[in-house]
């Protein structure tokens, strides 16, 4: 489905982030990238989002040569992503949101589906401004749901597990493996998360500009587990865990 | 009635052949249309110089329509209507304005607008100013209004001018009592060189009353528009004034809000946000497949809603 091809890509001072990296995505399922921050994982997500453009390398979507194309494009081609940080607007409501991405006007049922998914309740949500009346944690699972409502064939899903609460968090696991499920469309989560690489099928580990480890969830989980487990925190959290993976890698 | 009439009125106060409740249909700066009802009385004043709209105490849920439209050049338009809204009233007031000007003579219309509302009255006021023609006339609406609320009264005025008005001062001052609030919600575009003038004078004399203030526009291409607003908190009071503006183009936004606390218990607010449209609002939208004008057009068309 999509092929990235030696991506490279610098930050405007020239600082190196993305340093050759090659990774083919199948047709369906849950694939997660997981790695340290400042790895380039999300610089990848913006990559193949159409966001930021290669410096060199060459990105195939489902055989036609995307890396010239323009978000717009690439988004009618069927790739959606979804912001690690949402915007906010002033005027819009959510359910003009969720209807722009559906490109459709959504009956009550629809708004429902969707929102609910994020665990958000349509009654009070959909006439609401995404506006700063809106906390962190609402505004993300806003932004989800418009994921889920363009139903895109490639949809990015940039950190969504941040600014959400832990009962939403639950939610959005089960939405994530019904759209698996359900064969709805490739996932590709940028995620710290262990519970989204448990529901993963593949996981793809970036570091430092380059694909580190790339293979099925069975077979990269417990190393990365363990790899990144701290000998003096029984429970370290997932940031702590990359942080401490990375300095083993260098080591 | 003239057939431009009719197609302003469908532009400014959603007219479908006929209005719901009483109303005056004002074209070229006479009366074409008129009817009272039991509860609300449109009539004439004595000088001739405009309506007296008076609604009974205690009417519910009635609607009274008083649009004014300018279908020549060369045309200056000066009207004084009066609402008084009795004791206890609940009623809406749809006050549009459209000029259609297809000549090189300027025409303007200047609405001055007196609202007194009896305690416990209530009172949405809707108004939306357009102008249409292919004149190259200039199309000036420069309204007055003119807000006095007594103890528990509420005025509600949503007012909108979103294309076709080369110039608008627009000037309304309030003045609200015990417990009384005044809401008021502006949306305006502008466009090529056109001007506009926005000012709002405040006075909250009783203890708990409140206005809230917000002011949406865009200012488009070479437009300029100017924010002015003042509330003076005399009492116990709340006042809320807010200044949003998107610039496009080489188009020009000034606001100056000023809060005048006379009361240790007045709690007043300004906000205001100039600026040019985020470009991440553009490029979330161009990740749902619509182009940055697109975006840009749906962006304007909900800030301004």
């Amino acid at each position: 489905m999509l092929k990235l091809e030696h991506i490279y890509w610098n930050t405007p001072d020239g600082t190196p982030i993305l340093k050759d990296v090659d990774l083919a995505i199948g047709d369906g399922g849950l694939t997660a990238i997981t790695g340290p921050n400042g790895g380039g994982k999300t610089t990848l997500a913006k990559i193949i989002a159409g966001i930021e453009h290669p410096m060199k390398g060459r990105i195939v979507f489902e055989g036609e040569d995307i890396t010239d194309m323009d978000v717009t494009e690439r988004a009618k081609r069927g790739i959606s992503y979804a912001f690690q940080t949402p915007v906010r607007f002033k005027g819009l409501t959510v359910t003009d949101l969720l209807e722009m991405a559906a490109g459709r006007r959504l009956d009550e049922a629809a708004r429902c589906e969707l929102l609910s998914k994020v665990g958000l309740c349509a009654e009070d949500y959909e006439g609401r401004e995404v506006n700063a009346s809106l906390s962190g944690g609402e505004i993300k699972r806003v932004e989800i749901a418009t994921i889920l409502a363009r139903k895109s064939r490639l949809m990015v899903f940039d950190e969504p597990e941040a600014g959400i609460d832990l009962w939403s968090f639950a939610g959005l696991i089960d939405a994530f493996e019904q759209m698996k499920a359900e064969g709805v469309g490739t996932q590709v989560i940028i995620s710290h998360q262990e519970r989204i690489l448990q529901v993963a099928d593949r996981i793809v580990v970036i570091e430092d500009g380059l694909v580190k480890e790339d293979g099925a969830r069975d077979a990269i989980l417990p190393h990365l587990l363990e790899s990144s487990r701290c000998p003096r925190c029984p429970m370290p959290d997932p940031e702590v865990r990359a942080r401490h993976a990375a300095k083993e890698a260098r080591r | 009635m003239k057939a431009a009439t009719e197609e302003l009125l469908k532009l400014v106060s959603d007219w479908k052949g006929s209005f719901c409740g009483a109303y005056n249909i004002r074209e070229d700066g006479k009366s074409v249309g008129r009817l009272s009802t039991e509860h609300i009385k449109v009539e004439p004043k004595q000088d001739g110089t405009g309506l007296d709209i008076i609604v009974a105490p205690g009417t519910k849920g009635e609607q009274v329509a008083i649009p004014a439209c300018v279908t020549v050049g060369d045309f200056n338009d000066l009207v004084y209507n009066d609402f008084y809204i009795g004791e206890g009233a609940d009623v809406t007031i749809v006050a549009g304005c459209g000029l259609h000007n297809d000549t090189g003579e300027a025409a303007r219309h200047n609405g001055i607008h007196r609202f007194f509302l009896k305690k416990g009255s209530h009172a949405k006021y809707i108004e939306k100013h357009v102008g249409v023609g292919k004149g190259t006339g200039r199309r000036s609406i420069d309204p007055v209004t003119e807000v006095f609320l007594d103890e528990d009264a509420m005025l509600e005025m949503d007012t909108s001018q979103l294309s076709g008005i080369d110039t608008t001062r627009r000037v309304t001052k309030g003045t609200c009592g015990k417990g009384a609030k005044l809401v008021i919600h502006e949306h305006l575009l502008t466009e090529k060189d056109q001007r506009a003038t926005t000012e709002f004078e405040v006075s909250l004399d009783g203890e708990g009353s409140s206005v809230d203030l917000v002011s949406r526009s865009v200012a488009k291409d070479d437009s300029v528009q100017s924010y002015r607003s003042k509330i003076v908190g005399n009492a116990r009071c709340t006042g809320h004034s807010e200044c949003d503006a998107i610039i496009t183009g080489h188009g020009k936004v000034s606001a100056s809000p000023q809060l005048d606390a006379n009361n240790e218990d007045a709690a007043l607010i300004h906000e205001a946000a100039i600026g040019k449209i985020a470009g991440e609002q553009i490029l979330k939208l161009r990740t749902f497949g619509l182009t940055e004008e697109e975006a840009e057009e749906k962006i304007i068309q909900g800030f301004l809603r």
